[in-house]
């Protein structure tokens, strides 16, 4: 379609501005055409709408991302994406009018890092990194993978929170996959595209997030890990081979960093991070990851290990994936609240089962094992109230706590909170963190007072996000005898 | 106008009743009773009596092949099929009226975009399954033929809830639904669903099935509802037919 100038009314919208020319569609910048009084009222946030520059009679091929788009647009919910307005009927205007997101495209930090030649601190990646595993995972939620994830596709709000962009090659698994088609073909951007993909896997969320770890290894050394392919067989390189450590374009790179992309980058779907949470949980909290010889390595693999993997590679074919909420509720984030103030060992042994249970007896489940503090037990003055020995000393509470927790099977965090308010705290923990079951003590947070106050485990119960389960208070019966 | 579209009730009363009442709480205004009234179910007459009123209130209905075997009861062959069975027990329960009711209902019912067959539109007499694209394919382009309008193809026959769709390729693809959830079939594409029977699922599953089409939104749902299918079975022994009937039902297959 051609140019819409400023003035233009398409669908009782009119054009403000083009704000944007891309190869697929022009954006505008629009506002409703009618006053207050008739029609639809201002929906209280600016509004862009999006035109393809193909329409209907340039052959349906071309418009069936911008079709894709507008359904899966339709059905999200949450602050990831851009708000949904409206869509043009796509035999006559296709349009879509949607929340105008004033923030910032990721790759403002890649060329801002070029520009100066200053590369970004991993304290900063990591930041932008969790906030797009934050985003991601809530699509995930909803039963949507986006399949085309790259710097220009996200928006980083002053908040730091992400905006996700761009559904026209996303799959939603509560509908038909218009983009499919008998012979599965690689759909995605070859930079950013994940192996899986390329052999015509759609609706695993895993992809995903091998494209945040291509985005996490460009904004940490301004590389690509697997340049831009143009032929089928460049794209196949990824099926079987490990891109160059990071901290070998970039020493001083923490190791910690190294193994969170390579393992995002892992060639089989199985060896990255179980869901987008496990990776935001990772970033939120580096000093806690389990370095490993990935970390550390400053050496490609092998050609020998190359050279297996390429034999393997080469039967790596299509297989449907389960829905995506099936695939990440196997692996939930578990979060236990662990009191230390007045809880006794009994307690602190049920609430240890009770977490065990939850995690499952399938590997991949994380457990984050979160303590409250009063503010008033730590002081400026002191330094033995100092706020930072305080915290070691129930970091390492915790960490006696967890022992026995299989951490080669699930991954385990640790978090002292400081709050006055414990339910409020925990809440707030639970909503940040994507948590899917929570594990509280009945007792030892105040249950039997519930007729008198509201008690902690009521409030928690009451407004969280999550299952919650209220733990009694139970000896193993060998402790008995 | 959300339509309600229920098929394969098999004179089973108590999974009708929960889906009708199921589909008139969710809005449903006209409804589509798309064949296999009768056969293997304790209640055909009962059925029938049912589809008899709600056609003189307005709804569709087409006729199964179970419905022309009760009132054609085939002849008794060596080995007689499940369905020929039930069909002379049928056949022997229903009213003459009742019969010429059945008998009378048309194979297919078009209205505008909307083509509602029982099993296939190619040929609709002679039952085809639709099981795979191939056969989604033929009964969609017998549909278009029928008329150049038609953009929905819905039926049932097959006792599974499954959607057929072009995507990018040649050939039409399978698509299988997640239950009680909207999915948009915009009428620029053509479409082909079977929407599950009511009265005797066969997916492993008990809950009955049948489909609500929102025709504004141009949005399908496949819809499951738990119903009654103990006493449902009950009814079949205390008729007096072959337990196996009976038993399935709880099985869903």
């Amino acid at each position: 379609m051609k140019l819409l100038e400023p003035g233009a009314t398409l669908d009782g919208f009119v054009v403000d501005a083009c704000i944007h020319s891309g190869g697929m569609a022009h954006i505008y910048s629009v506002h409703y055409a009618t006053t207050a009084t008739s029609g639809p009222s201002d929906p209280g946030f600016p509004m862009a709408m999006k035109v393809p520059r193909m329409t209907a009679g340039d052959g349906a091929e071309n418009i069936v991302g911008f079709e894709v788009e507008q359904q899966i647009l339709r059905s999200l919910k949450g602050s990831h994406v851009p708000r949904f307005v409206a869509a043009g009927d796509l035999t006559r205007v296709p349009y879509l009018v949607m929340e105008y997101v004033q923030a910032k495209q990721l790759q403002h930090w890649l060329d801002e890092a070029r520009e100066t030649r200053r590369p970004l601190d991993p304290a900063t990646i990591a930041r932008l990194g969790e906030a797009v595993a934050r985003g991601v995972h809530s699509l995930h939620q909803q039963n949507v993978v986006h399949h085309d994830l790259k710097p220009a596709n996200v928006l980083i709000r002053d908040d730091g929170s992400a905006v996700l962009l761009d559904f026209g090659l996303s799959y939603h698994g509560h509908f038909p996959d218009l983009l499919a088609e008998e012979l599965r073909k690689a759909i995605g951007s070859p930079t950013w595209m994940a192996p899986e993909q390329v052999v015509g896997v759609r609706g695993d969320p895993r992809s995903d997030i091998f494209a945040i770890g291509v985005m996490l290894y460009e904004l940490a050394t301004g590389e690509l890990p697997f340049g831009n392919p143009q032929t089928s067989g460049g794209l196949r390189q990824r099926l079987w081979m490990d891109p160059t450590p990071p901290r070998q374009h970039r020493p001083d790179l923490p190791p910690w960093m190294q193994e969170v992309i390579l393992r995002c980058l892992a060639p089989e779907a199985a060896g990255r991070y179980a869901s987008a949470a496990h990776l935001a949980g990772e970033l939120a909290n580096p000093e806690q990851i389990r370095v490993t010889e990935r970390g550390t390595r400053s050496k490609g693999t092998s050609w020998r290990v190359h050279f297996k993997r390429w034999i393997k590679a080469v039967g790596m074919a299509y297989k449907p994936s389960p829905l995506p909420t099936v695939q990440i509720d196997e692996v939930p984030i578990v979060m236990v609240a662990v009191p230390f103030k007045g809880a006794t060992d009994v307690t602190l042994y049920s609430l240890r089962a009770a977490a065990q249970r939850s995690l499952g007896s399938r590997a991949g489940a994380r457990l984050a094992c979160v303590t409250v503090i009063s503010p008033s037990e730590t002081s400026g003055t002191e330094a033995a109230k100092s706020e930072a020995s305080v915290h070691t000393r129930y970091l390492e509470l915790l960490r006696q706590w967890a022992q026995g927790i299989d951490t080669e099977k699930h991954q385990l965090s640790l978090h002292v909170l400081e709050a006055g308010d414990v339910a409020q705290a925990l809440l707030d923990y639970a909503r940040g963190n994507q948590v899917n079951v929570i594990v509280m003590g009945a007792a030892t947070h105040g249950l039997a007072l519930q007729r008198i106050v509201q008690t902690v485990p009521m409030r928690v119960a009451m407004d969280a996000p999550s299952t919650v389960i209220l733990v009694k208070a139970e000896l193993p019966f060998s402790a008995l005898a | 106008m959300k339509l309600a579209l229920l098929s394969d009730i098999h004179s089973n009363v108590q999974a009708f009743d929960t889906c009708v009442a199921d589909a008139t709480a969710r809005g449903a205004t006209q409804f589509a009773l798309l064949g296999d009234f009768v056969g293997y179910g304790a209640n055909p007459s009962a059925i029938v009596q049912r589809v008899m009123t709600m056609v003189d209130a307005g709804a569709w209905a087409i006729k199964g092949n179970h419905d022309d075997m009760a009132c054609h009861v085939p002849t008794a062959t060596s080995v007689p099929t499940r369905g020929e069975i039930t069909a002379a027990w049928t056949h022997a329960q229903l009213s003459e009226s009742e019969r010429a009711f059945l008998d009378a209902l048309p194979l297919t019912h078009q209205d505008g975009s909307l083509l509602l067959v029982h099993a296939s539109a190619d040929s609709p007499e002679r039952w085809r399954y639709v099981y795979d694209a191939r056969g989604a394919a033929a009964s969609l382009a017998a549909a278009v033929g029928l008329s150049a309008d038609s953009r929905y193809v819905f039926g049932g026959h097959v006792h599974e809830q499954t959607l057929y769709y072009q995507g990018r390729g040649h050939d039409l693809l399978r698509f299988m639904p997640t239950p009680n959830v909207p999915i948009p079939l915009p009428p620029h594409r053509r479409w082909l669903a079977t929407i599950g029977s009511v009265g005797q699922p066969r997916d492993g599953r008990a809950e009955a099935m049948y489909a609500l089409f929102d025709r504004d939104a141009s949005a399908l749902t496949f819809v499951r509802v738990p119903y009654d299918h103990s006493a449902a079975a009950a009814a079949i022994r205390a008729a007096g037919l072959p337990d196996f009937f009976a038993d399935r039902l709880a099985r869903g297959e």
